[in-house]
């Protein structure tokens, strides 16, 4: 049977794909995108959980991780805007002027 | 979900990503929660997917970009030393004792009118403090992204 | 089983055999409209048929063009947008409610493919994914006017999404409940019951917003011909833009559907409940039956009499028989069933489903009443330059929609 056990390694599946897109790719709406991977991947873990014990709680958390989700990818997007009116670019390669 | 990671172009990353929210709502739906399900589609595919593909095809990204992007071998190298991080994960989560099948459940669970009743009786505080969020999120926005007409480069 | 899979093809049937009717009323209507006559020519051997045929020629064409996919576009994207836009278009359909649920053997059954409890948010997120084919389509074309097109498009339909949420909030205060079924049942079948009396502002917001979801005038700018070339897809031929055609016709039905079932009552018949059908069944069948042989014996001996010979010269003159002389048949059948069998008593499971057809059938009969306007406003009104389109939905439409939440909200604490 589905139980418990299939949805939290869907979730580590995911957090960890979403981890590894973020350290791995330059292109810095593409780690914005893994960003929102992560967050997704949380939010299955707590619907999950709130089927599991039968409390509704999991679900109104998943609600507000949504508005914050969109808020921060609101002002995610406008920072990526403003660097690159800056600098024309949005590898993260090429913002290296605190390196030694 | 691994498609959002590996392909170059990045707006195929997004439309990958918005197939991988879309099933995630399946997801939703098979866990009891029709409506988390369908507010996953309104508010992640629906609406914030729409702004990260508007803003990707806005800027006009050049071919040498996409190109030093690429997934090289020592980028999988990197990625390979994630495998035993999901490997412990997995097994500290397959080591919690559950039943072989979920409970059943009410008949109500994941209904409109049950998050709304939780929501504004126990946590009306956090509601509020995440709408005037949203509304400082508007606001940073426009403050961030404005360019008045007289300011042209 | 095969019940389910029933109730998931009868409402494609009805899209894709209500959308060639709706390309003739469009053509033949907006003649009318501007005073001339409308396509007439297209004719299978020698008939003509008012022009119901240009439907099929438009079929055969689109089909039989060539599909031309442009050098440098990206060529996924190219081709997976229409796919996205037509099959979002047919997905949204399930939820609608075509009639009262049934009471088979103690257990609900109801008249839609899909009885979610959520059933508005879904439309409402249908609507969101719809903006992702039009974006697609106008940036995978590697054409100047088809990306300012489609994001012209995109920024509409995202503003007005917002508008009408908020006004289907309001009808959502009133009724309670998310489920069109609910929505459809607490208005009762008298007309003063329905929403468009207890929320006329709503209706009014809905109807502007729904006008410019589906991207047709007075909001046409992102695809109006003269305006940009063709918008967003300049760049399609055949089967494509047949996808992106069905897909606008589509739109149409739902949003009229949609308006439908929310203002103006679903499936009730106007001064007839369900109670009142369901116990009258025995003789509504007799008169359903009757009504409809007398009709088509009328009809058959008026086109009848339009029949001359030798008033064109050609097969044109046969024309009115193809159809007069069915009519008068099919006619005097129905009559002599009606006469024959007079009012039977029905079973209880008898009488449910004819009060279901008749709510079909009304409700059908709106869903063109409510396309026809939506024809009757493109060809009657100008169109909106697009700062004109902004300004009204930012600020004037969303000030308006929140103004009738707060109103709404307040009278209904008011009163209970």
């Amino acid at each position: 049977m589905i139980n418990l056990h299939h949805y939290l390694v869907v979730a580590s599946l995911m957090f960890t794909i979403g981890l590894a897109g973020l350290v791995i790719r330059k292109n810095l709406l593409v780690i914005f995108m893994c960003v929102e991977i992560l967050l997704n991947s949380v939010n299955l873990v707590f619907v999950a959980l709130a089927r599991d014990f039968g409390l509704m709680e999991g679900h109104v958390v998943v609600f507000f991780v949504m508005a914050v989700a969109a808020a921060e990818a609101g002002i995610g997007l406008a920072i990526v805007i403003t660097l690159f009116r800056k600098r024309q670019t949005i590898q993260t390669s090429d913002w290296n002027l605190l390196k030694g | 979900m691994l498609l959002v990671i590996l392909l170059n172009n990045p707006v195929a990353s997004a439309l990958s990503l918005v197939m991988a929210l879309f099933s995630l709502s399946g997801l939703y739906i098979l866990l009891e929660a029709p409506f988390v399900a369908v507010l996953q589609v309104l508010v992640y595919a629906g609406a914030v997917m729409v702004l990260f593909v508007f803003v990707i095809m806005l800027l006009k990204l050049r071919p040498e970009d996409l190109q030093q992007d690429r997934v090289t071998i020592g980028k999988a190298g990197v990625v390979l030393l994630g495998v035993p991080f999901v490997g412990f994960l997995i097994h500290k989560f397959l080591s919690v004792p559950v039943e072989s099948s979920f409970k059943p459940v009410a008949a109500n669970f994941g209904s409109p009118k049950e998050v709304g009743t939780l929501m504004f009786t126990k946590y009306l505080i956090p509601f509020e403090v995440v709408s005037i969020l949203l509304l400082v999120a508007i606001i940073g926005v426009i403050v961030l992204a404005y360019r008045s007409p007289t300011d042209r480069d | 089983m095969v019940i389910m899979i029933l109730k998931i093809l009868v409402p494609f049937l009805i899209i894709f055999q209500v959308i060639p009717l709706l390309i003739w009323v469009e053509r033949k209507g907006s003649a009318f409209i501007q005073d001339r006559h409308g396509p007439n020519r297209a004719a299978i051997m020698g008939l003509r048929l008012g022009g119901l045929l240009h439907s099929l020629a438009d079929v055969i064409k689109l089909m039989s063009k060539e599909d031309i996919i442009p050098h440098n576009v990206n060529k996924p994207f190219f081709i997976m947008a229409p796919w996205i836009t037509l099959s979002i278009a047919c997905v949204t359909f399930a939820v609608i409610p075509f009639a009262q649920p049934l009471t088979i053997n103690g257990e609900l059954f109801s008249i839609q493919a899909a009885n979610i409890n959520v059933g508005i948010l879904y439309i409402l997120a249908m609507a969101s994914l719809g903006v992702f084919g039009i974006m697609l389509a106008g940036w995978s074309s590697n054409n100047k006017y088809a990306l300012l097109g489609g994001v012209r498009s995109s920024a509409q339909m995202l503003s007005y999404e917002i508008s009408m949420g908020l006004a289907l909030m309001s009808v959502l205060l009133v009724s309670g409940s998310l489920e069109l079924n609910d929505i459809a049942s607490l208005q009762t079948a008298m007309p003063w019951n329905w929403n468009v009396v207890k929320q006329p502002l709503a209706f009014l917001l809905f109807t502007a917003a729904a006008f410019a979801e589906t991207n047709r005038n007075p909001f046409d700018l992102p695809e109006g011909e003269s305006e940009i070339v063709a918008g967003y897809h300049t760049e399609y031929s055949s089967m494509k833009f047949a996808m992106f055609f069905m897909a606008e016709y589509a739109h149409i039905i739902i949003a009229s559907a949609l308006i439908s079932v929310l203002f103006f009552g679903g499936w009730q018949v106007p001064f007839l409940s369900t109670d009142i059908l369901r116990s009258h069944a025995d003789i509504g069948l007799f008169f359903v039956i009757l009504a409809h042989g007398v009709g088509l014996l009328v009809l058959g001996m008026f086109l009848l009499s339009k029949y001359q010979k030798n008033k064109y010269g050609d097969k044109r003159d046969y024309e009115v028989l193809v159809l007069g002389v069915p009519f008068i048949v099919i006619g005097i059948v129905l009559c002599g069933i009606a006469f024959g069998f007079g009012a039977q008593p029905l079973g209880d499971l008898g009488q449910q489903i004819f009060a279901a057809f008749i709510q079909f059938g009304v409700f059908l009969g709106k869903i063109l009443f409510f396309c026809w306007f939506f024809i009757w406003v493109r060809w009657t009104l100008p169109r909106f330059r697009y700062d004109q389109l902004m300004h009204l939905g930012w600020k004037v439409m969303l000030p308006l929609s929140l103004i009738n939440i707060t109103v709404t909200a307040i009278v209904i604490l008011m009163v209970s």
